[in-house]
């Protein structure tokens, strides 16, 4: 059996994946899809405790199915917020959408 | 109704009156009369139901009809308001009412009540084409509280009430002497009645509180009918060897000479006359001067206080004696070298008066009181009367366009035909001044006088007065003579007429009582007619003093010193004055020369006292009080604290105000600006740097939490 720890590295090389997209990109989609990533990243992690650890009991699972909702929600109010702000300005480049600037 | 609540509610209806008339009824001149004389009339009838119980009373004078309340309490004092009627009040309140009532009603025709108003009348002028007064409403306002302050006076059983009526009268003379403010004459009266008789007040307000001090009651009864504290008084020293009871009846006598106008303060009476004519007939005869005798009838207990009949005079009753005995001597020879018919009535009025304060002096008490009330009446009478002239004189002027002056009796002359109701009650009221013997009120009373004055041994009073009643007799017959005598000299005398009936009913009334009042005082013991009528005046008064005075036999010196002056005056009067032609003079003038100057000028006391008061005063006022205290002291130091206030607000505003205050308040917006100025740069805007710095302070806190922490 494969044991806990790899699953663990593969969760945090995903999560620093996708720390990686969402403080480096500059696309508002790719950031996005970064968070994406990262929440996933967590999934990974909860699920391999779950199934390690405690596998009587399914609170890993249900956490996961939780994060998978707010998860989708999530991506949807983004997507829906840079197709309204590429609408305005015409562009998805987080830095140029700096109205809140000093 | 009990007396005693009778005698509270005698003063009050002239006050509510005067109340209504100021505050309501001014508009209405109907009302207004109705208001006044209505409420004269309800006073008069009440004061002579009064003055009817008190007749009927026995021995009144040690039960009279009193009442007092509780007014103020000083400390372990009260102090008592309260109503008396003695035999003296009693006598005073009845000849007070009547003259009352006789010169409000004669006021409705003297002021033209009915005639319409005449539209060139001003208000505080005298009308002058017999038209209705302007100020009508106001002058019955006015005599109603006048009356009020008289009857106050009368009815008041102690020294303070009596003064509060005093002084009500004081500004009630002041307030009806300029009654016609617009002429310029009358201002200056009013203002020298005020301040003349305010001298005398202010020593009678001394005397008050030395009484008080000196017995701690003012109560008339308490003090005059105790002989235990008139002993008292009269045995304390007080200075310059006078005793209390002698300081105290001079500083009260003060007060008599203001108000009784007698020398050196007689000057106002005169200048009164520019009042209206009712107006000088109350405060020269019935009402205001009767006060000042009356206040030093009330006291004389005190006054006399140490002296019995027959010894000589203390000094109080010497300075007395010689002050009234010099002041009818004086004030008559100024009358006889006066040409305005209402002047020569005002200085015979201060002679009158000298006599009733010379009678008081020589210890004369019931004399006096009873002069007083003849006095009243004749003396009222004759001043109606001569506002009746005055009356008949203006419309002659008016009607003839003679614009002569209507008071000066070189302008009249042969009246008795045009206005005979006139001619006769003022040929009584002048012989009952003259004291024409038998038949006329005044004979009476002044023969009583004399004789007080010879049977107490005092001649040099008695030829003092014995000569003012000459010249008394005199003046009074030039008067007549002058006025209603021979032949017209003027078109206004020509063209007079007679007044009209509410004007002379008063005078009716008033000379039936010149010639009546007389006969309730003729002594027992005077030949042929004595006894036939009770001496009624003698009875009654005496039971005023406790020590009942002691009778002064009949003798026949003052009676025929009586019988000769005045008969004498009179007759050389008449043989010198009957007959002066149109345009013709004086005869005084001829025979007197520069004496003549003098007497018409008055002594020159008027520029005397100019000269001696009234300048310095003014200088003082101007130079002293108004240049140098109020424009350089007052002024000088309101103007150093004001600089001084400026300076240390700005000291203030420059050391605090500026860097303390506003330097706090400035510093803290700046640094607050600069703070946001510095800070604002970490706000990029840019999402990822904000993700960056929570992620670097995210695991800096981890760290710390892990690793530096357990």
């Amino acid at each position: 059996m494969i044991p806990l720890s790899w699953y663990l590295i593969l969760a945090a090389a995903l999560f620093c994946i996708g720390m990686y997209g969402v403080l480096g990109r500059r696309n508002a989609i790719a950031i996005l899809m970064g968070i994406e990533l990262m929440l996933n990243a967590v999934n990974i992690n909860l699920v391999a405790f779950w199934r390690y650890l405690s596998p009587q009991v399914i609170g890993g699972q249900v956490f996961t199915i939780i994060v998978f909702a707010v998860a989708a929600s999530e991506a949807a109010v983004g997507l829906a917020l840079i197709i309204s702000i590429y609408r305005q300005r015409s562009t998805v480049i987080a830095e140029e959408v700096d109205l809140m600037k000093w | 109704m009990s007396t005693e609540l009778l005698v509270w509610l005698i003063p009050l209806p002239p006050l509510l009156a005067f109340g209504l008339i100021i505050l309501r009824a001014h508009r209405s001149n109907r009302v207004s009369t109705g208001l006044a004389v209505g409420a004269m009339v309800l006073s008069w009838a009440m004061g002579l139901v009064v003055f009817g119980q008190a007749v009927a009373t026995e021995h009144l004078g040690d039960h009279p009809i009193a009442s007092s309340i509780p007014w103020l309490p000083l400390g372990p004092d009260v102090l008592e308001m309260g109503v008396l009627i003695d035999p003296l009040s009693a006598i005073t309140l009845f000849f007070v009412v009547w003259t009352c009532l006789a010169i409000f009603v004669y006021s409705i025709g003297y002021h033209n009540f009915g005639k319409a108003r005449d539209a060139h009348d001003k208000p505080g002028l005298p009308p002058h084409a017999g038209g209705i007064d302007p100020l009508y409403a106001r002058f019955f306002a006015f005599i109603s509280l006048f009356a009020f302050g008289m009857l106050t006076l009368v009815v008041a059983d102690n020294l303070l009430l009596l003064f509060i009526g005093w002084e009500i009268m004081g500004l009630c003379s002041y307030l009806l002497i300029g009654f016609w403010f617009g002429k310029d004459s009358a201002k200056k009266a009013m203002v020298k009645a005020f301040m003349t008789t305010r001298v005398g007040d202010v020593f009678m307000l001394l005397g008050i509180a030395a009484l008080y001090i000196s017995t701690g009651t003012l109560s008339f009864s308490e003090i005059l009918r105790n002989p235990e504290t008139l002993h008292h008084l009269a045995e304390t020293p007080a200075f310059l060897g006078l005793s209390m009871a002698g300081l105290i009846g001079l500083l009260l006598f003060a007060g008599t000479v203001g108000k009784s106008a007698q020398f050196p303060l007689h000057v106002w009476l005169p200048d009164a006359m520019e009042g209206p004519t009712p107006v000088s007939a109350m405060i020269h005869a019935a009402t205001m001067v009767s006060a000042g005798i009356y206040l030093i009838l009330r006291f004389f207990p005190l006054l006399s206080a140490g002296w019995h009949p027959g010894e000589p005079l203390t000094t109080t009753m010497v300075v007395i004696a010689a002050i009234g005995a010099f002041t009818a001597l004086f004030a008559s020879t100024i009358a006889v070298a006066q040409n305005d018919i209402k002047r020569v009535l005002a200085y015979s009025t201060i002679s009158q008066l000298g006599y009733m304060v010379a009678a008081v002096g020589v210890g004369a008490f019931i004399a006096a009181a009873f002069h007083l009330v003849t006095h009243a009446f004749f003396k009222a009478l004759l001043f109606l009367g001569s506002g009746s002239v005055i009356h008949g004189m203006e419309h002659g002027a008016h009607a003839s366009h003679d614009h002569v002056d209507p008071q000066d009796m070189m302008n009249m002359g042969g009246l008795r035909r045009k206005m005979p109701w006139t001619f006769w009650t003022f040929l009584i009221g002048g012989l009952a001044l003259s004291g024409f013997p038998l038949i006329t009120a005044g004979f009476w009373s002044k023969d009583e006088i004399l004789a007080s004055a010879y049977g107490g041994n005092q001649p040099v009073v008695f030829g003092v007065l014995a000569l003012a009643a000459l010249l008394t007799a005199f003046y009074t017959a030039r008067q007549i003579g002058l006025t209603f005598l021979g032949e017209p000299r003027s078109d206004a005398a020509e063209h007079a007429h007679e007044s009209s009936r509410v004007m002379l009913a008063p005078l009716v009334v008033l000379s039936i009582f010149s010639i009546a009042a007389g006969w309730a005082g003729i002594k027992g013991d005077f030949p042929f007619i004595g006894g036939s009528i009770p001496n009624w005046v003698e009875e009654f008064l005496a039971g005023a003093l406790v020590e009942h005075p002691a009778e002064i036999g009949f003798t026949f010196p003052p009676l025929l010193t009586s019988l000769v002056v005045a008969l004498g005056g009179l007759g050389i009067g008449w043989l010198v004055y009957r007959r002066i032609p149109r345009g013709g003079t004086d005869p005084l003038v001829r025979w007197l020369g520069p004496v003549h100057r003098i007497l018409r000028n008055k002594y020159y006391f008027d520029e005397l006292y100019g000269f001696l008061f009234v300048r310095p005063a003014y200088w003082f006022a101007e130079t002293f009080t108004y240049a140098w205290v109020d424009r350089r002291v007052i002024d000088g130091i309101l103007h150093a604290v004001g600089r001084a206030s400026l300076r240390l607000g700005g000291w203030l505003r420059r050391a605090i105000d500026v860097p303390v205050v506003n330097g706090f308040g400035d510093w803290v917006g700046e640094s607050t600006k600069s703070a946001g100025r510095t800070f604002r740069v970490i706000q990029s805007g840019r999402v990822q740097a904000y993700l960056a710095a929570a992620l670097l302070f995210t695991g800096l806190l981890l760290s710390f939490l892990l690793l530096v922490r357990p």
